[in-house]
């Protein structure tokens, strides 16, 4: 009693302010489940703007939605606008005459209307503040007009012209109330009132809003619940509860649960049963032929098996308790489950190796021939990849049949009916068949990973296939110029080489990109040729570097750093790069590493500087392993002074030292090497002047620098280092 | 599969017995010619759905009203399950009711035609659940739902936003109601097969049974693929005839045959996916041409009529 006294009070108080609520209601035929919350939001955004526009802030705002309305309720608004005050600036007073004309037609002022200031013109509109019902009307009809929808149409007799509204389906009604008055406007000869309608059926009559407060609470006497968020917690809890009271589990689903709001205006949960013969038929065939076709929930029972039942939600309160409706649906699911048994056993009647015969019908991509060809050029590969070792304990035979089955499914009419299906019951398919367990998980789990953070695959056969599969993919798009550019990737090549990382790194597997890829061009030897001298290479290392990057960066690892290491060339073992990197970024971090890379950029610049023709470095390509080993010390001929001699010595043993370690795979090793040129390094700088008058003596300096970048470039490119 | 339905009993005790496939087809057409429709007859071609009948695709065009209800039988090669599956078939009926302009209480009238058939609201849980309809073959599209009752996809309730590649000018409200289903709610069975199709004890199945089991075989096991490829380009070339001597009508009649010859030879499983593109591609240019020419040949009486209305 207390509260009511109080909120009593309160609404007194906002009435002398001068404080407003406003109710719009937008009533339609049926809003797609899946574009209302976005209707929300535009509505939202739509209105904050309209008003803003006119100086009024907007804080107390709730947008509701159904399948048959948008709603929002605005609340604590002025009565009216705040004058507002605005100058435009125009074009300078001495402007030519078309740009005065243009800017007068713009404003709608006359020249003398204009105020000057230090040369150029403004016009000064002052707009008076006026009443909240005045701004609405003439703001809200081209808020509808505008309001973006995914898709709209035209409908009824003004679509006989082309200037008809579009809105998503048929316009049927406005509701739009300040406070307990109409607000009054006309939209497409729909004028706002303060008529709506109840649930279709419940309560199909005309109801009349008394007010936006009393909004909600009479849509719901009309068996309709107004707030998104009460239907789908009706759901989400009543859909538990009633698979609850049968002792099972239910499969949550949120997105079921906010599509079913979005599909009722009075929501019943209400759990049915079906034969559970179905049970026969794979539980991801069943799930997604309640879910997708039907909107159903699933349940699980105590040993988490797929138990036979399903949770649907009804629209009304039904006369008989819903026992009509939960009959009708289980029929629906029995039928469906009856066509997805048909495909089940039909598709059996064969084996995959039919099945796979087919492919040789089906395009894989005009340029790239059929799915058959496809399949040849995988199974080859994988055969490749587990016969070389690369992939280690696989049986190159078992690689070979797995690839060679596991697009057969493709053709099959469960996949036909559910995409989403390819791979999942290939794999069905050959264990019912009775094919080795290897080649059945092979074909079930050879297109992933599909995104980060999907199962990595590590039985041999399925590694084999998968990256087969992967590779391939890569290479021929890449060799037909369909590599991903910008935003467009229409083969999802990029999540393609993110795959082929994650197979490679989670399973360690020890090769060089470059071989896999000029064995998966097969053996059309132009191809090849492309490949090897090409620029093809080139642009597949700097490819996967990308993608690397990407995959690492959630693990923390620089990308500058992959950088410096792939900018040496000749390291494609993506396991050996990596280890390189990170002993590098460990380097980095330590006081040696960040003196050294100070003291590698000091000797960089000061070589650039001086325009130093290296005799040793060969960034970026194989050459660079080819290089003739640096002269192991100065040539005697220029007296050396202290720090330089140093410098030699450590040089001519660390350089060596790196060398050895970086082919012996012991990154910390290498870095431990470098480690050892920083003290001398330091030294060399404190106490040597590089541009020494003698030249030979510049000359050897210089030529010592070189050496010592050199050196560092055993391990990693530092001038692609940040910081 | 027998007949179940907790409630068929107690209907048989209480309420008059539930319609007969036949006396829901009088029903709805004593319905719809209640609210101003002609009462048409099939077209005499096959064809795999009622959109095809010139009286919705070639009638959706132009600004002329036109309300029409008519039943079209509805061949869908590949939907054939040799008369096991109890709700599939490669033969079926459709009910079809075009209202242009449609009419701003258009969902109105259709849920009064499902109570007009026993279909009580307040017992069956009705929605309109999102499908755009799109025909690639006739390159046609509107928005709509499929109207479910108790979760079964009872009708195809469509805006017609364009036809044969035009602007619907006005939108005509195309409903399509799939009698098969619609009768297994309201006699409660569980089969098609079982459905009564009079009350005099004739079955559906009597009278459809050996078609589907026949028709299955040959759909996906006989038909002479070369034969239907020649008819295929046939049809094509006499299309093309028709439109050349003006006639959209008999065009379009060919565009039907194509259609559906295109749909027999995809239940043969002889048209690869690249080329199943350019078939449909093929069949659209010849329903588009006919409405063109449809268009081409009307529209100076439409302007005359309808001053200001332009294609």
């Amino acid at each position: 009693m207390d509260r009511e006294e109080r909120r009593g009070l309160a609404g007194a108080l906002s009435r002398v302010d001068g404080v407003s609520d406003f109710l719009l209601e937008l009533l339609s035929e049926e809003i797609p489940a899946r574009m209302q919350a976005g209707a929300r939001e535009e509505l939202e955004r739509l209105f904050i703007r309209a008003l803003g526009d006119a100086g009024v802030v907007v804080d107390g705002l709730t947008v509701w939605s159904t399948p048959r309305r948008l709603a929002l309720v605005a609340r604590g608004l002025p009565a009216r606008t705040a004058a507002v005050r605005e100058e435009i600036k125009g074009p300078r007073d001495n402007a030519p005459e078309q740009a005065l004309a243009g800017f007068l037609r713009k404003t709608g002022l006359a020249r003398e209307d204009l105020v000057a200031r230090d040369g150029v013109l403004f016009a000064v509109i002052e707009k008076p503040g006026r009443p909240l019902a005045d701004l609405l009307a003439k703001t809200i009809p081209p808020l509808i007009r505008r309001f973006a929808w995914p898709k709209s149409m035209r409908w009824g007799a003004a679509s006989r012209g082309t200037d008809s509204l579009r809105w998503v389906r048929p316009l049927q009604g406005i509701v739009a109330l300040l406070d307990g008055e109409v607000v009054d406007f006309t939209v497409a000869g729909i004028a706002a009132g303060r008529m709506t309608r109840g649930h279709r059926f419940h309560a199909p009559g005309a109801i009349s809003i008394a007010s936006p407060s009393s909004y909600a609470a009479q849509l719901r006497a009309a068996h309709v619940l107004v707030d998104h968020a009460e239907r789908t917690a009706i759901i989400r809890d009543g859909a538990r509860a009633a698979a609850a009271r049968e002792g099972l589990a239910l499969v949550e689903d949120e997105g079921l649960v906010v599509e079913n709001a979005g599909l009722s205006e009075w929501p019943v949960p209400l759990l049915g049963r079906f034969d559970p013969a179905f049970l026969e038929v794979p539980a991801e065939v069943i799930q997604l032929t309640a879910r997708i076709n039907q909107k159903y929930f699933i349940c699980r029972d105590a040993s988490g098996a797929l138990a036979s039942a399903f949770v649907c939600t009804a629209n009304i309160m039904a006369s008989d308790g819903g026992a009509v409706i939960v009959e009708g649906n289980r029929k629906v699911l029995a039928a469906r489950l009856s066509d997805a048994r048909f495909f089940w056993q039909q598709d059996r009647r064969h084996t995959l190796a039919v099945h796979a015969a087919r492919l040789s019908r089906i395009t894989f991509h005009e340029k790239l021939g059929t799915l058959a060809d496809k399949v040849e050029r995988v199974a080859k590969l994988a055969e490749w990849l587990a016969r070389e070792g690369i992939v280690p304990n696989c049986d190159p035979a078992l690689a070979r049949q797995a690839a060679e089955l596991c697009k057969a499914d493709l053709v099959t009419e469960m996949v036909g009916e559910f995409p989403e299906l390819q791979g999942l019951m290939g794999g069905y398919y050959a264990r019912a068949e009775g094919l080795p367990a290897e080649v059945a998980d092979a074909i079930c789990d050879h297109y992933k990973p599909v995104g980060q953070g999907d199962a990595v695959p590590t039985a041999p056969v399925t590694v084999a296939v998968s990256l087969a599969d992967k590779l391939d993919n890569i290479t021929h798009f890449f060799l037909i110029d369909e590599a991903p550019t910008g935003s467009k990737d229409p083969f999802a090549l990029r999540r393609t080489a993110l795959g082929i990382i994650s197979l490679v790194l989670h399973n360690k597997l020890r090769f060089r990109m470059e071989v896999a890829l000029i064995q998966a061009c097969g053996d059309d030897l132009e191809k090849f040729e492309k490949v090897f001298f090409g620029e093809l290479e080139k642009r597949l290392g700097a490819f996967f570097a990308d993608r690397l990057k990407v995959q690492q960066r959630e693990a923390g690892v620089r990308h500058d750093l992959i950088d410096a290491v792939f900018a040496l060339g000749g390291e494609d073992d993506l396991v050996r790069l990596l280890a390189r990197v990170r002993a590098l970024q460990s380097f980095i971090a330590t006081p040696d590493g960040t003196n050294l890379l100070a003291g590698y950029k000091r000797a960089a610049n000061m070589l650039k500087k001086e325009g130093f023709a290296s005799p040793l470095l060969h960034t970026g390509g194989r050459g660079a392993e080819g290089a003739s080993p640096p002269p192991a010390s100065g040539s005697g001929e220029v007296a050396h002074e202290p720090a330089e001699i140093a410098l030699i010595v450590a040089l001519d043993e660390a350089a060596p030292k790196a060398e050895a370690a970086v082919a012996a795979e012991d990154f910390e090793g290498a870095m431990t090497a470098l480690a050892a040129l920083r003290a001398p390094i330091d030294t060399f700088f404190d106490q040597v002047t590089v541009n020494d008058p003698d030249p030979a003596k510049r000359a050897a300096r210089l030529g010592l620098l070189d050496r010592f970048r050199a050196a560092v470039h055993k391990v990693a490119d530092f001038s692609l280092i940040e910081g | 599969m027998t007949g179940s339905g907790p409630s068929a009993k107690a209907r048989g005790m209480t309420a008059p017995a539930p319609l007969s496939f036949q006396d829901m087809i009088l029903k709805l057409h004593a319905y719809w010619s209640g609210q101003g429709c002609l009462i048409l007859q099939p077209y005499d071609m096959r064809m795999g759905a009622g959109t095809f009948h010139t009286a919705t695709t070639l009638r959706a065009l132009g600004p002329e009203p036109w309300n029409a209800a008519f039943v079209q039988p509805c061949r869908r090669p590949t939907d054939g399950r040799y008369g096991e599956n109890p709700n599939r078939l490669q033969h079926y009926y459709q009910y079809q009711v075009i209202l242009k302009p449609s009419p701003d209480d258009l969902q109105e009238r259709y849920l009064q035609s499902l109570s007009a058939i026993g279909i009580d609201p307040l017992l069956h849980d009705i929605r309109f659940v999102e499908d755009d309809w799109e025909s690639p073959t006739l390159g046609a599209w509107g928005l709509g739902w499929e109207v479910w009752c108790d979760g079964m996809e009872v009708t195809q309730f469509t805006y017609f936003q364009q036809m044969g590649g035009f602007d619907c000018k006005p939108v005509a409200g195309e409903l399509t109601y799939g009698l098969e289903r619609l009768a297994l709610y309201i006699q409660g069975r569980d089969s098609v097969y079982d459905l009564a199709f009079n009350t005099a004890g004739v079955s559906y199945g009597d009278v459809f049974l050996e078609n589907e089991r026949e028709m299955s075989r040959w759909n996906f096991e006989v038909a002479d693929t070369d034969t239907l490829f020649d008819a295929f380009r046939k049809a094509a070339a006499e299309c093309e005839n028709c439109l050349n001597a003006e006639l959209p009508i008999p065009g379009y009649e060919q565009a039907i045959e194509a259609s559906h010859l295109f749909n027999l030879l995809q239940a043969r499983g002889v048209i690869s996916v690249q080329e199943r593109a350019s078939y449909i591609g093929r069949v659209r240019d010849l329903a588009r041409g006919s409405c063109e020419a449809w268009i081409a040949k009307n529209a100076e009486g439409w302007q005359a009529r309808f001053p200001g209305w332009t294609a």
